[in-house]
């Protein structure tokens, strides 16, 4: 039964998604628009979940002594968040929002900063033009790279338009082909789930 | 210079030291930016969603259609325990069924027929001029399209048609890796900025 029961519910659910795609009915819509809404709810509760566990997780490992105070830091941090928007409320210019605009907006940006380094690092290991496909690969990210920069290079415009032309047909052709194949995958894989033949997202054995 | 900028540019130079080497500075602003973030999520989604879309219509406007919603949500939290565990199965078969069955008619539309539809150019102008991109797109797409078909060994003509999608693909992967290069520069520029102009006054 453990089983049994949330297969009926997702395919009754699944079913009835599949079905309202097809109506234009008011009754059709707005059951649409409730099970997004009741998506948004659950996922909050799915985060309180998270949220519990990451203490939890946190607070073993500060007991064992490994990276503690790294991890009182972080707890630290946030914990005060609710804190903060429980005291002073999340306005424009509360302790919350400061925090939000002065401590994770930089991080966060200057970690996607850090990135730069690494992806050109990277690319220096990569990019070794030892295929015919490694050289492709090179080539067309070096003409994007150099047409997008303002370096002084001989027929700047026409390299620009030749990535122009780059991206809108033999690269924007190779995305398209991708995306045909997520869109046969994603069909054939919710058919599986709702068919019953995919059953990995009941985990465990009971 | 006020305490925002000098927090905000101390916390920048100490994310930036990591690219000398991995420092407890930077161990500790890393934590600090996973707990931060964490709670500045949780805090934004208590707010805007369960206070807004579920507690304060079913509490004071009496929606009482929300207690499913409400419902799904509680039986998540029973994974808190081993013997209620198996509760959690029912919302996660609500989102999963409920996505499959919205996955089904907007990938096939969107992702598939969309794509093809735009893929079929005219090879030749009103004109008469032919047209070399329509054959770039059409090559471009079945040869990618026959390097994932797994079906018959690449072999022959095939593999060779296949071969060559193999080089779009790469073209593909240049491109966005061109891009994506070019908007972490931007970041990097951007946090520099900052921190010559604002903290630093270097610049102005």
């Amino acid at each position: 039964m453990n089983r049994q029961i949330p297969l009926v519910v997702c395919f009754s659910f699944g079913l009835m998604m599949f079905l309202q795609y097809f109506s234009t009915h008011t009754v059709a819509r707005s059951l649409n628009l409730a099970i997004l809404d009741y998506w948004q709810i659950i996922f909050a509760f799915t985060l309180i979940l998270g949220v519990v566990s990451y203490i939890k997780v946190n607070m073993t490992k500060i007991s064992r002594g490994i990276d503690r105070p790294y991890l009182i830091v972080g707890l630290i941090g946030m914990i005060s968040m609710p804190i903060m928007a429980l005291i002073w409320g999340i306005k424009a210019d509360s302790p919350f929002m400061w925090m939000f605009e002065n401590v994770q907006a930089p991080m966060a940006s200057t970690v996607f900063a850090l990135l730069a380094f690494f992806v050109a690092s990277a690319s220096f290991r990569g990019f070794r033009a030892r295929s015919t496909q490694a050289s492709i690969l090179l080539g067309a990210a070096l003409i994007i790279l150099l047409s997008r920069s303002n370096l002084p290079i001989p027929y700047a415009e026409n390299l620009s338009e030749f990535a122009d032309w780059i991206r809108n047909y033999p690269s924007m052709t190779a995305r398209r082909a991708i995306l045909i194949g997520i869109g046969l995958g994603s069909l054939t894989t919710s058919l599986r789930v709702l068919l019953g033949i995919e059953r990995t997202w009941l985990g465990g054995e009971n | 210079m006020d305490i925002s900028t000098i927090v905000a540019g101390l916390l920048t130079l100490i994310i930036f030291s990591f690219l000398y080497k991995d420092n407890p500075f930077y161990k500790m602003a890393e934590s600090l930016l996973i707990g931060v973030s964490i709670g500045y999520v949780l805090v934004i989604t208590w707010s805007n969603t369960l206070m807004d879309m579920l507690f304060e219509p079913l509490f004071q406007s009496g929606k009482l259609i929300l207690l499913i919603p409400f419902l799904l949500g509680l039986l998540m939290l029973g994974r808190f325990s081993n013997k209620t565990a198996a509760l959690s199965r029912i919302p996660i078969a609500v989102m999963i069924g409920s996505g499959a069955g919205i996955a089904i008619p907007t990938m096939l539309y969107n992702r598939t027929i969309k794509q093809l539809t735009a893929s079929v150019m005219p090879l030749f102008s009103p004109d008469g001029t032919f047209n070399f991109a329509g054959i770039v797109v059409i090559i471009g797409l079945l040869s990618t399209l026959a390097y994932f078909y797994f079906s018959r060994e690449h072999k022959g003509k095939f593999g060779l048609f296949a071969k060559v999608g193999t080089y779009f693909l790469m073209i593909f992967f240049g491109t966005t890796f061109g891009y994506t290069v070019m908007s972490r520069m931007s970041t990097f520029i951007g946090r520099m900025e900052f921190l010559l102009s604002d903290f630093l006054k270097i610049t102005q």
